[in-house]
């Protein structure tokens, strides 16, 4: 049979799936214990139990000059900077992808500029954000709606324009206003992709998170990445980049799940 | 042109042109439609039905020529006053059946959220169920369109135009992508529907037995020379169609042949602006 007609059994879904993650794990112990057993107190490949260790004392040893418990204190700081870059760069696009989407005068009004804007690096005119808003939490914030809205914004244009013609005629004979069919229409079939928008922002989201807080920041899972880096504490820096990892993870799957049960139609439309 | 239309014209068109990137579309297109009639529109591929429907719902313009809707000029956009059918993406994926058939009434009642709550929602909803149930769509109010089979959509979206009463029904091959017996059941409703409200239906088709088992009157699009660009479609055929009794089941038995020897209106000669 050819190989695009082979699908695999059942019972094999699950040993293929976590195939990969498992031979990482072996792969990284092997390594770990290697050199372990040319050197003992080597740093660069921490065997589990020292990096149990390490997080262990992030966890539950409170800090010395701060008194906050490190991993935590981080993890809510990081958080609270995703979400509100996140949410900011929601809503900036998800109205203006609408407006823009639905009416062509704003189209042409804002399209190209839009277009434009959306080339300018983020990281690129992060120093003009630290210089206007200085070093503190603004300019941070800014960095990440700046660098997630744009992609957003385009594609909720696009998906705006997606929708069949037809439905948007069929709309305007039964009597609604540009209004009425934002509200009742456009906006209702767009959250979905709304969705769908954001999940693939996580990424870049996390990007800028990380970046903003090595370059300037005072607590954060980017910013203790970078401090203990200059200890070469890989027994930290490991757990935390698997922590941020599990964490985008789980926003994936919680948004996910969001969308089935809050629009039922929309996998069930995407299908025919 | 000063003459007014015949008192019961619903719709007329007069010497309507259309032209597309410098090719001619329609040509000196000319009817006046009686209230109550039940217009089928055919013609192969190509010949510009799709066209003019898209001018009586003013999803398009003409280049010249004039509609009027009960004697004045048709508004520039679609209006409440004209329902439309497509062959697909006609009904509102994200709206249960019961939610797609209220949509029109809270459209018409709320104009600020375009939505009803409490007991006027309620009534809405025993309107839009009362219509469902006529169209045999009441068990499956609370599906969405994508758990209905093609010609359960079509009855949706049949329930869904008709729920406002607009002035004029317009079909765009709504049936055409339906299997044989569904089709006919369809049929059976559109028929049944247009008796009930008396309502004024243009349907563009591409089946001819499917245009003379439900039209009252059957015109022919075709371009006087195929494939020339300066030449567009006129109507070359207007057939009134005379039922034998009172619901004919079967389609007339009908070729090209018969079609030819049908009455013939008058073809103007072409007497379009040039093309822009």
């Amino acid at each position: 049979m050819r190989l695009i007609n082979r699908t695999p059994p059942a019972r094999l879904d699950l040993v293929l799936k976590a195939a990969p993650f498992v031979l990482l794990a072996l792969a990284y112990t092997i390594a770990a214990i290697a050199r372990h057993d040319a050197n003992a107190g080597d740093k660069v490949l921490p065997t589990l139990g020292q990096m149990i260790g390490g997080v262990r004392e992030m966890l539950f040893t409170r800090d010395l000059a701060t008194g906050q418990y490190l991993m935590l204190a981080d993890t809510i700081a990081s958080l609270r900077r995703l979400l509100s870059g996140l949410g900011l760069a929601v809503v900036i696009s998800f109205t203006l992808g609408i407006v823009v989407g639905m009416i062509p005068y704003a189209k042409r009004l804002l399209l190209p500029f839009i277009t434009a804007l959306s080339m300018v690096p983020p990281l690129a005119i992060l120093p003009i954000l630290f210089i206007l808003a200085g070093i503190g939490e603004t300019a941070k914030i800014a960095l990440i709606a700046l660098g997630t809205a744009p992609y957003m914004l385009r594609d909720l244009v696009l998906r705006v324009e997606e929708l069949p013609r037809p439905q948007l005629i069929k709309a305007q004979t039964l009597g609604a206003s540009s209004w009425q069919i934002a509200l009742r229409i456009v906006i209702p079939q767009m959250l979905p992709r709304l969705i769908d928008g954001v999940r693939l922002s996580l990424g870049p989201a996390w990007l800028y998170v990380i970046s903003a807080e090595a370059i300037a920041a005072q607590d954060g899972l980017g910013y203790r990445i970078f401090l203990v880096r200059r200890y070469f504490a890989m027994d930290i820096i490991i757990p935390y980049v698997l922590w941020i990892t599990l964490l985008a993870y789980i926003f994936d799957l919680a948004l996910r799940a969001l969308q089935t049960a809050a629009f039922p139609w929309f996998a069930e439309a995407g299908r025919q | 042109m000063t003459h007014s239309p015949p008192a019961a014209s619903v719709l007329s068109v007069r010497d309507v042109c259309k032209t597309y990137a410098g090719r001619q579309i329609l040509e000196r297109v000319s009817i006046e439609l009686a209230a109550g009639s039940f217009l089928a529109v055919v013609g192969p591929t190509g010949c510009g039905k799709t066209t003019f429907l898209r001018m009586l719902m003013s999803e398009e313009v003409p280049t010249s020529g004039t509609i009027a809707l009960d004697g004045r000029k048709l508004p520039d956009e679609p209006t409440a006053d004209r329902g439309v059918v497509f062959q697909r993406y006609s009904v509102f994926p994200h709206l249960t059946v019961l939610g797609n058939a209220v949509l029109p009434l809270e459209l018409a009642a709320a104009p600020r959220f375009g939505r009803l709550f409490g007991a006027a929602r309620r009534r809405a909803e025993a309107t839009a169920s009362a219509m469902l149930e006529h169209v045999g769509l009441g068990p499956a109010a609370a599906l969405y369109p994508a758990q209905l089979s093609g010609g359960m959509q079509q009855r949706l979206a049949l329930a869904q135009a008709l729920i406002r009463q607009p002035r004029v029904l317009l079909l765009d091959e709504p049936f055409s992508a339906l299997d044989p017996g569904t089709r006919a059941d369809i049929h059976a409703l559109t028929r049944r529907l247009w008796q009930e409200t008396g309502m004024t239906v243009v349907m563009v088709t591409h089946d001819i037995s499917e245009a003379f088992s439900l039209g009252t009157r059957v015109i022919v699009f075709e371009r006087p020379i195929p494939d020339d660009a300066k030449r567009g479609a006129r109507i070359t055929h207007d057939i009134p169609v005379r039922r034998r009794t009172q619901r004919q089941p079967a389609a007339l038995p009908l070729t090209p042949a018969s079609l030819t020897a049908a009455p013939l209106t008058a073809c103007p000669p072409a007497a379009c602006p040039p093309a822009t």
